[in-house]
């Protein structure tokens, strides 16, 4: 990484009367380590327990990002790690500042995203005591992290700050907790900033084994109706390139999954979308008729199978994953290949030969003309059309972020992703409020770039609060709120399968937006009509600074086409019912 | 799964599995492993954990029953916790395995002649002697364990602790 050899640097108050007096603390070797990972940016909120850390913080070359609520900064960790593949770091207090985090390390946890959250924790002598603002934060987020830390010798900071790297960037990526009571940090540190990982139940899986890849070939060789199936793990892996070689290579069409997006162009011929429970449904229409599917760095997530007793039945399933966890976990493969998706890929393309697959294509490209996607144009402003022209204006150079719902569908729906890591969102988790602050993150790591955020009316009050991050340190990001004054999923699923009886999902009394944008002292702009959405759109694009763009568009939209939940991919609808329709049988 | 009413057979006896971990030594590392077991819904029957050979690793071995469907995820989830090194499935290998229990049982003077000569046929010693109960300690196999304390029982178990299975893979094979 180039880092230059460390200096121990000694600051803050001496300690009297100790040998120890020119050591420097555990909060500043900690720091040092953060520095020595080549962390840019802490995304944190500070408290009584992490005072330590904060004050190191001050002669640091590391830029802190205060936020609003510990929650905001995980997501914008979260962002920053899942637009540069570089760990996102969060730096909070103890008790309910650590327990803030809690949601956010579950996204980054389901969605496999490198975060490092740094707790402050109570003295040593008081834990169990229910100190003030005391919470067995190792305890409670157990299921819910990758690896986690209680540091108890301060000599042990360098180490532990390395393994936690490591463990949250390399094989299956995810968040690393360190969680570290305040005298760890104010104890003197004379431990060597070189520190080695001593990890001896970890190994990172990189190229698969050669026996399993000739299976795999061998099977892929047979195929006539081939679909490669695309996931984040390839995102990870930055396996896009090799993926499309062997595409091309093989003249199969692609999909990808929601956290797919943007492993390979989806605009490119063979790309069919994504698939899924509001995947496209020429995508879906493929992997129902395929022989063979092919997932690359895809966990067969039960929004992809719907019924997996009835999924892919009679075709050949080829499994990619680095986490060997994954394998049989939701269906059989015929052949698991543990390693890197890139490295796999790679090693798959010279073992196969161009299919012949003619009549394959036309037959997908049939389903792609006659089911495209498409929406009402009468009714009001709708969604999609927002995001159509979002997505034509931005010609796919826009990072994008979203929230979690209908807003979340239609983007991933219409903005088609051209290049890696320009799609980030809350996929596993499903997690709202994720989608403002990971766009804030994404920007602090491409201040260059036009990052968008896609958000709900509902999602987007959960973490609002952070317009007061992005208008003090001027990040430009763009939030569009698509404003049904619904929580619209849930409405859909209470009019589809639930007799229309609404629950729970009337956001009466929401607030002005834009007036709510402007008291932030950022600018807000209102889109009412369908003839105004380009120009409104550039208005904020030309804008320099954070923006909030309100789209009041039809209350009651629905996304199309939709697999309920738990039905096999046959069941799709892609028109509106017209019939009252069962209630789904799977999960949520 | 109950048998159906109407047959006289008796239920299937519950399968239990036998894993052993192999883990760092690191704080944590326990909790970490029984959250797998009970976020799956599996049952642990018994857990020991000793210092292994070397250093700063220790053993586990769990005796557990629950889904079979289940077991090879969760091996798998087992050995992917970063403190744990190897997990295995030791259920109907060669294996040799072990358990110790202690055993006290009311003795008056009518039972005490019978209890003693269960305990000797089962190699067990007695540990405590009183005018009202008896201690004893056996070795074995956990079905031979199973045998003795189903014999000791109409006599007056009192109170039982066992130490749990523990087990070693044979010859040169890693456990």
């Amino acid at each position: 990484m180039g880092i230059a050899a460390p200096k121990l640097i000694t600051r803050g108050v001496p300690v009297a009367n100790t040998p120890f007096s020119d050591c420097p603390s555990g909060a500043e070797v900690l720091i040092q380590c953060l520095e020595r990972e080549g962390v840019e940016y802490i995304f944190g909120l500070s408290g009584g327990a992490a005072i330590p850390i904060f004050d190191a913080l001050v002669d640091s070359t590391i830029k802190l990002i205060l936020v609003r609520h510990e929650q905001g900064a995980t997501h914008m960790a979260d962002g920053y790690a899942r637009a540069t593949g570089k760990p996102g770091v969060v730096l909070v207090t103890s008790g309910p500042g650590a327990t803030n985090t809690v949601t956010g390390m579950l996204t980054a946890q389901m969605d496999s995203a490198p975060v490092v959250v740094i707790a402050g924790q109570t003295l040593s002598s008081n834990l169990g005591k229910d100190a003030f603002q005391e919470a067995d934060v190792t305890g409670i987020t157990y299921p819910v992290v990758k690896h986690s830390t209680l540091v108890r010798d301060p000599e042990a900071i360098p180490r532990i700050v390395r393994e936690a790297f490591h463990l949250a960037t390399t094989g299956r990526p995810g968040p690393v907790l360190i969680d570290v009571p305040k005298d760890v940090s104010e104890a003197p540190c004379t431990a060597s900033l070189e520190a080695e990982v001593d990890l001896p139940g970890y190994t990172v899986p990189g190229h698969a084994e050669s026996a399993s890849l000739d299976a795999a070939a061998a099977l892929i060789r047979r195929s006539r109706r081939p679909v490669l199936y695309v996931g984040h793990g390839a995102v990870i892996a930055n396996a896009g390139k090799a993926v499309m070689t062997l595409a091309e290579k093989l003249r199969a069409p692609l999909v990808n999954t929601l956290l797919g997006k943007g492993a390979t162009d989806e605009t490119h011929p063979l790309h069919l979308g994504m698939l899924g429970m509001h995947g496209t449904a020429y995508a879906n229409k493929a992997v129902d008729a395929c022989d063979l599917i092919l997932s690359i760095g895809a966990r067969w997530d039960d929004r992809i199978t719907g019924k997996v007793d009835e999924f892919c039945v009679d075709a050949m399933k080829i499994h990619i994953d680095v986490d060997a966890s994954e394998f049989n976990k939701v269906l059989r493969p015929d052949v698991c290949l543990l390693g890197d998706a890139r490295l796999t890929v790679e090693d798959l393309i010279p073992r196969v030969e161009a299919l012949d697959t003619d009549e394959w294509l036309s037959v997908c490209t049939a389903w792609r003309q006659r089911f495209p996607l498409k929406y009402p144009k009468k009714g009001g402003l709708r969604a999609q059309h927002v995001l159509d022209r979002l997505d034509s204006l931005t010609e796919g150079n826009a990072i994008i972020t979203s929230d979690v719902g209908q807003h979340q569908m239609w983007a991933a729906q219409f903005c088609r992703t051209r290049s890696n890591r320009h799609w980030i969102t809350s996929g596993g988790a499903g997690t709202m409020g994720f989608g403002f602050p990971s766009a804030i993150g994404a920007q602090f790591a491409h201040p260059d770039k036009e990052v968008w955020a896609v958000v709900g009316d509902g999602g987007f009050q959960m973490t609002l609060c952070e317009l007061a991050t992005a208008a003090v340190h001027e990040v430009g990001v763009k939030v569009l709120i698509i404003n049904n004054n619904y929580l619209g999923m849930v409405r859909q699923w209470q009019q589809l399968f639930w007799e229309n009886r609404l629950s729970g999902v009337d956001l009466e009394g929401n607030p002005d937006f834009v007036k709510l944008a402007e008291a932030y002292g950022v600018k807000g702009i209102r889109i009412r009509r369908p003839g105004d959405v380009d120009r409104k759109l550039q208005e904020a694009r030309d804008h320099d600074g954070p923006v909030v763009v309100v789209a009041e568009v039809a209350k009651e939209d629905n996304v199309f086409p939709m697999i309920p939940a738990g039905a096999p991919i046959s069941n799709m609808i892609i028109e509106p019912p017209k019939e009252r329709m069962e209630k789904p049988s799977g999960s949520t | 799964m109950a048998a159906p009413e109407t047959s006289d057979a008796p239920a299937p006896r519950r399968e239990i599995h036998t894993i052993s971990l192999y883990v760092a030594n690191r704080p944590g590392v326990l909790v970490r492993v029984a959250l797998v077991f009970a976020r799956r819904g599996y049952n642990i029957e018994s857990l020991v954990v000793s210092p292994a050979a070397e250093g700063d690793f220790s053993r586990m071995t769990i005796t557990c029953s629950g889904d079979l469907a289940t077991l090879e995820q969760m091996i798998k989830q087992l050995s992917k916790l970063v403190d744990v090194v190897h997990a295995t499935d030791h259920t109907g290998d060669a294996s040799y395995e072990s358990e110790i229990a202690l055993v006290k049982v009311a003795a008056n003077l009518d039972a005490r002649t019978e209890i003693l000569q269960i305990a000797e046929h089962f190699g067990a010693k007695v540990v405590d002697y009183g005018t009202d109960s008896l201690i004893l300690r056996v070795f074995g196999a956990s079905d031979k364990l199973d045998a003795f304390i189903d014999l000791l029982r109409p006599q007056g178990l009192l109170e039982l602790v066992r130490s749990g299975k523990i087990l070693m893979a044979r010859g040169l094979e890693e456990t």
